[in-house]
């Protein structure tokens, strides 16, 4: 992969390891995407990753990150604390989240807010917005709620579009093989919920394949034939 | 009469440098700076919610840098547990480190750095700076460059790049090495660590700050290099 | 993030069918890994990694004075640093109950095994003996710091050489090592057992320890091929039954058989070739 590794992007040369600070493209044609800022006529790296030319627009796919949730995105998180108006939720990210009773598709009563969600029980939840320090959470919406068995795995946040694929393709392609449910949240928590504990663990593994190794062209393919290789 | 270098080196020309990324699964971000003799490991994590509150920073994130040496690495054990010596590197570690990373992303966060020293031969402290620049860069914080160090002096008269603690120690003629720990961002040039000690006159000192910034650009390739090494190889390890 | 309480369930239920998360036998270690002589400036030193989880220790000696009671006799120190690096959850500051506790488990299975003979570290009596200071550090956390720490320790006392003494001073010359080794005896080797669920446990990941609802160490040496219990230690919040006691001591004696003669070939591997180089990333 040593044609990655140098030089900057060009009309022939569409990925480029780069470092923060480094000059990925040179000219007023490129304009400036995720992680990246235009300084005169450069385009600088502002993160560590894979740079990628997609049109004009050069971006960098950073090589891990810390979750920044976004409003509407589908998160998983965990209950970390209970108040008396709703919950603290860890969704691993650099702000903690809360989850407010009113955001609950069921009607609660204050007094018996642990026994709809207590200490240590995973969500799926949506981010309905984002404050300056702080994230609101909401269940109000299909498919979020509590999560009841299956697995949770961890993954980092910038290879959850690799791990869902374009239009979901990767991510149900695993679903069909494994014969499992699985959600992949946005802050890279994934939940997997299969017949038998061995397609969770099955799902887990291509999963975690592909967060290992995110650059790889052809990855479906190949995660195709992992997986029906251990069947 | 110049100083010769008991390992034969050239008066610019550092040890050998090992750098590796990733020693620490378990950390968002880590790395190992060797110069020579001297190893660093820094493990970063982080930017995650700051507790208690009242510590957080509303404008931008917080950087927080604890450097210490192991104790059984030099050569009269060090009691385990931080000194006012550790403590004072922590400080300039983390002055050295702010200036490139772009913390205004993240209010109200915290940024923890870990630096361990497993073996000491001089230059500890910059070889965590090293450390750490690129263990923040492998933890995917948002970054407008590296940072590199390196410590130069003064010795018998003569510049020269990274001492070790033989030639920290020299002395000759009454006159004790002046020992210079510098850390440039090596893409805009700009000084993030400056530290002295010894005797040097104004000259020669702007004459070591030169060659330190020569010095750190060769540094800087080997972050590089270490920084997109990992990449490549899990690029390489396809399963078929 | 810390386990799920759901996840903690699954690992229960695998371990009721005898199935761990990645695919080992409920009583089998991780690949063990030791290297010798990782740390220059120290008189001894080992790095081991048990699966991802990785510990260094390194031993300093120096000369000292004797206790009172024990005036032909040298002393041992050994110190635990959890230090912010090898996990999120450890805090910088003055040592924490779990770094205490590791040191002091770690000691008292070197201590009561009589690995090191202490009568050899003896000067001049009732003056001068040597210390010998262990230290370790975790680099990372991917559970069974314990067992880790322990051979770490033990690997870094083989390692070791005495340094070169100045006879006049009676002071040390660091940095300049003798030919000669540490007087060490039979070597222990420390196993922790885990209890979760129903299910005991060798060697958990992180996700396992975390499930864990007790745990109990043994050190364990040989002696004329007896297997003798030098150091027990319970650990975790969960009691015991005296039948799990019973069953658990069965299985620390019969693995410990098992695994033991492998380290034994380890460690003499190890000695063999001490490293230049040192860590690889994960």
């Amino acid at each position: 992969m040593e044609k990655y590794q140098q030089g900057k992007i060009s009309e022939e040369k569409t990925r480029v390891i780069v470092v923060p600070g480094e000059v990925i493209a040179s000219g007023e044609s490129y304009l400036p995407g995720d992680n990246t800022k235009r300084e005169d006529k450069d385009i600088i790296a502002n993160k560590f990753g894979l740079a990628e030319k997609e049109g004009r627009l050069v971006k960098v796919i950073p090589l891990a990150e810390k979750y920044m949730p976004r409003k509407g995105n589908v998160v998983i998180g965990k209950i970390i604390d209970v108040t008396f108006s709703g919950w603290i939720v860890d969704i691993n990210s650099c702000y903690s989240a809360f989850l407010s009773v009113k955001e609950c598709a069921k009607f609660l009563n204050k007094n018996n807010l642990i026994e709809y969600l207590d200490f240590g029980d995973m969500i799926i939840a949506e981010v309905l917005e984002v404050r300056h320090r702080a994230v609101d959470l909401t269940l109000k919406a299909r498919g979020l709620g509590k999560i009841e068995n299956g697995i949770i795995i961890k993954i980092n946040s910038s290879k959850v579009p690799r791990v869902i694929g374009r239009g979901g393709s990767m991510v149900n392609m695993i679903k069909h093989e494994s014969e499992c449910r699985i959600t992949v949240g946005q802050n890279g928590i994934a939940w997997i919920k299969g017949e038998k504990l061995e397609n969770e663990l099955l799902a887990k593994e291509a999963i975690m394949l592909i967060a290992t190794k995110p650059f790889v062209e052809g990855l479906t393919e190949k995660i195709k034939k992992f997986l029906e290789s251990k069947k | 009469m110049t100083y010769k270098r008991s390992d034969g080196r050239e008066a610019d020309e550092t040890r050998k440098i090992r750098a590796e990324v990733g020693v620490v699964p378990r950390a968002d971000g880590s790395a190992l700076f060797a110069f020579g003799d001297t190893i660093a490991i820094a493990a970063v994590y982080g930017p995650k919610p700051l507790h208690p509150q009242h510590l957080q920073n509303p404008e931008k994130g917080l950087l927080r840098c604890y450097y210490d040496m192991m104790s059984f690495s030099v050569g009269e054990r060090k009691r385990p547990g931080p000194s006012r010596r550790s403590s004072e590197i922590s400080f300039v570690t983390t002055n050295a480190l702010m200036p490139a990373l772009q913390l205004g992303n993240f209010p109200g966060t915290v940024v923890d750095v870990c630096i361990s020293i497993l073996q000491a031969n001089a230059g500890t402290r910059c070889a965590g700076i090293n450390a750490a620049s690129m263990a923040l860069a492998h933890a995917g914080i948002s970054m407008s460059d590296l940072v590199t160090a390196v410590s130069v002096g003064q010795i018998d008269g003569q510049i020269a790049v990274d001492l070790t603690k033989e030639e920290e120690d020299y002395e000759s003629g009454g006159e004790k090495t002046t020992d210079i720990p510098i850390s440039f961002l090596p893409l805009s040039g700009k000084i993030s660590l400056l530290q002295l000690d010894g005797g040097i006159k104004a000259e020669k000192l702007k004459e070591a700050i030169e060659i330190a910034q020569k010095t750190c650009s060769k540094i800087y390739e080997e972050q590089k290099k270490a920084l997109k090494n990992i990449i490549s190889r899990k690029e390489e390890k396809i399963k078929e | 993030m810390e386990i799920a309480d759901l996840t903690k369930k699954r690992i229960i239920e695998y371990l009721d069918e005898k199935k761990r998360f990645d695919k080992r036998k409920l009583l089998e270690y991780r690949n063990i890994k030791i290297r010798f002589g990782i740390s220059k400036q120290a008189e001894g030193s080992a790095s081991v990694r048990i699966g991802k989880t990785e510990v260094v220790a390194g031993v300093k000696l120096d000369i000292a004075e004797p206790y009172t009671d024990s005036p032909d006799k040298g002393s041992m120190m050994v110190t635990t640093e959890l230090l912010p690096l090898a996990s999120e959850k450890f805090e910088a500051g003055p040592p924490r109950i779990n770094a205490i506790e590791l040191s002091r488990i770690v000691d008292r299975g070197i201590r009561e095994s009589g690995f090191i003979d202490f009568k050899k570290l003896c000067i001049k009596k009732g003056e001068k003996i040597w210390m010998v200071f262990i230290d370790i550090y975790p680099l990372n956390d991917d559970g069974n710091l314990i067992d880790t720490s322990f051979l770490a320790a033990v690997s870094a006392l083989r390692d070791a050489f005495f340094p070169k003494m100045d006879e006049k001073k009676e002071k040390v010359e660091y940095g300049k090592l003798t030919e000669k080794k540490l007087p060490l005896k039979e070597m222990p080797f420390m196993l922790t057992i885990h209890k979760i669920g129903k299910s005991i446990i060798l060697d958990p990941i992180t996700e396992e320890e975390e499930s864990s609802e007790a745990r109990v160490s043994f050190a364990i040496s040989p002696e004329k091929k007896e297997a003798i219990i030098n150091a027990i230690q319970k650990g975790g919040e969960k009691e015991l039954t005296k039948k799990e006691v019973f069953e658990i001591i069965d299985v620390a004696i019969g693995e410990w058989k098992r695994i033991y003669p492998t380290i034994v070939e380890k460690i003499t591997e190890a000695e063999k070739r001490p490293e230049e180089k040192i860590i690889q990333s994960g």
